[in-house]
């Protein structure tokens, strides 16, 4: 009995919790006069894409988007590619001063951003970086949690591999490109897709540097667009759902490997 | 081997690490010392930073602004994270006991959703179900009798609504790794305690909640940091207000910082909450981690 209530306070807590989500949808497509209505309509009925026009003519979410895809493509790649070199670097090799490095990145993962924040801003300025990709890109390039998980994943290899491609006449750079590589990829995937969504949805750091409309990304974006519409919810909904799309399609499609990097990022050092 | 002649055999392992150390030394450990060094000083940006020694600091500890966000920063936490943990606890349990893997699926992906959308997007969709006149909340309350509510626009309602919108959000990394956890532990443990004549409940007390321990533990430290750091919610539904109801700590140091520019108070600031965070890690670890063996 008891079984069963549970099951129906989990499916009454899944609803309330996709509750928002289907909110954003609802109201995305109804006309401005049925998003102004009291009582509300719980479905979008005449359904209409009208929002998402006014939304396209009214604002540069279309470059936001650019945006967003530009840096975050970026500083993904960057971190996957560095973290997996300087990772396999403190997983295999043996060298004088790698305790110490390795626990210095350690040590840096747990430096909260406001302790940084404002010196960095400061940088920014005097490198008259402020509003363009390089602040947004350049201090992400590589971040301390990439080389920690890279290096958890690649210490479970067999060292008796790397050593085999030595004797092969590998060098060091061919010993990583062909070796390590290819056996890397899954744990290659599970960054890439921890540092996307954490990049993607950063919000703090390109509030600071960026100002002009046309450089913001999609979160500072959507922050804009609530300053401009503050009452013209049917346009904001538009620009919820218009946001959320890419990284829902995202989770869906590589579901597995969200999964894997939740439980892989709570590995203890 | 002489020490000179080791390295050079591992230049490799040098040039490997070169460019991030580099990066990690130009954008956070010289940024770190200059923001503790700032809170030491008068800095406005453009100008010549001043030292004032402690100045900055019993400024901010005589503020009652700044200790009015520390309450508020802390209520927050206390309100959102022991509800989400139970929460969390309770769902992972009910859908790590469904029959079917697809249905187990379903259900984890139902509760990530909230959690890969951005919280700039949560925010507008909550402010809209917030709406005092025409929001969905106070519209389903009203078959209630209760309300309207004024929810983030009252003093007295906005902070507690912000917790409520947290609680209601996050639970899918907690659910996956909980449930990740509870498939860990051996089937036989439990078959031992059936024998010996264990319900459910007492399963789940005496064998599964003691073996989610290192798991609780890291939820709990991870949870009360992030929620520690609240901002974009609070920038993007309430700036702060009504009558500074949720100025949480972290915003308090970004209109130091970015509005009224006074680095080095808000360098002050950051110091302080970064050895909160780093305290309130050490304290949690102490209190849990104490005697989890078994």
């Amino acid at each position: 009995m008891l079984k069963y209530v549970f099951k129906v306070i989990l499916a009454l807590f899944a609803v309330l919790t996709l509750m928002p989500l289907y909110w954003i949808v609802v109201t995305a497509f109804q006309t401005p006069s049925v998003v102004l209505a009291f009582p509300p309509s719980l479905v979008p009925s005449p359904a209409s894409w009208i929002n998402f026009a006014r939304l396209f003519n009214g604002s540069e979410i279309g470059t936001w988007m650019a945006n967003s895809l530009i840096v975050t493509g970026t500083v993904t790649a960057s971190n996957v590619l560095l973290g997996t070199l300087a990772g396999y670097t403190l997983a295999k090799k043996d060298f004088p001063g790698r305790q110490t490095i390795f626990w210095t990145v350690i040590s840096l993962m747990f430096i909260p951003s406001q302790l940084t924040i404002i010196p960095l801003y400061a940088l920014i300025v005097q490198l008259d970086w402020i509003n363009t990709y390089q602040a947004l890109i350049v201090p992400a390039l590589i971040m301390p949690f990439s080389i920690f998980l890279m290096k958890q994943f690649l210490q479970t290899l067999p060292t008796e591999l790397i050593e085999a491609a030595r004797m092969d006449g590998c060098g060091e750079w061919g010993v990583f490109q062909r070796v390590i590589l290819p056996l890397a990829k899954p744990g290659m995937g599970v960054l890439a897709i921890f540092t996307f969504m954490g990049v993607w949805n950063d919000f703090l750091w390109p509030l600071i540097v960026i100002n002009q409309s046309s450089m913001l990304t999609l979160q500072v974006g959507l922050n804009s667009l609530q300053n401009q519409y503050y009452t013209d919810y049917g346009l904001l909904m538009a620009g919820a759902a218009v946001s959320a799309l890419p990284m829902i399609a995202f989770f869906l499609v590589f579901q597995p490997y969200f999964v894997r990097s939740i439980t892989i990022g709570a590995i203890k050092g | 081997m002489s020490l000179t002649r080791t390295i050079f055999k591992e230049r490799w392992a040098y040039l490997f690490l070169l460019f991030p150390l580099l990066l990690f030394a130009v954008f956070n450990m010289l940024p770190m010392a200059a923001t503790i060094l700032l809170g030491f000083a008068d800095y406005f940006p453009g100008g010549q930073p001043v030292w004032t020694g402690l100045e900055n600091y019993a400024y901010a500890l005589s503020d009652d602004l700044f200790w009015k966000a520390l309450g508020i920063t802390v209520l927050y936490t206390c309100g959102v994270v022991p509800a989400s943990l139970l929460i969390s606890l309770f769902l992972a349990y009910v859908i790590f006991g469904l029959k079917y893997a697809w249905a187990q699926v379903i259900f984890k992906s139902a509760f990530y959703l909230p959690v890969v959308t951005s919280g700039a997007i949560l925010s507008l969709v909550w402010l809209w179900l917030f709406n005092p006149a025409r929001g969905l909340l106070n519209y389903v309350l009203s078959f209630a009798g209760l309300g309207p509510y004024l929810w983030t626009s009252d003093p007295q309602m906005a902070l507690p609504s912000l917790m409520f919108m947290a609680i209601m959000g996050g639970h899918g990394a907690a659910i996956v790794l909980l449930t990740a956890a509870m498939g860990g532990i051996p089937a036989s443990y439990y078959e031992a305690a059936r024998l010996d004549g264990a319900g459910p409940w007492r399963q789940y007390w005496k064998i599964t909640l003691p073996l989610l321990r290192p798991t609780v533990l890291y939820l709990l430290v991870t949870s009360t940091i992030a929620s520690f750091q609240v901002f974009t919610q609070v920038l993007m539904m309430t700036g702060g207000g009504p009558d500074y109801a949720t100025t949480t700590l972290v915003y308090l140091i970004y209109t130091d910082a970015f509005e009224y520019f006074d680095f080095g108070k808000a360098a002050a600031e950051a110091t302080l909450l970064s050895l909160s965070l780093a305290g309130i890690a050490v304290l949690q670890y102490k209190w849990l981690a104490s005697d989890v063996e078994y």
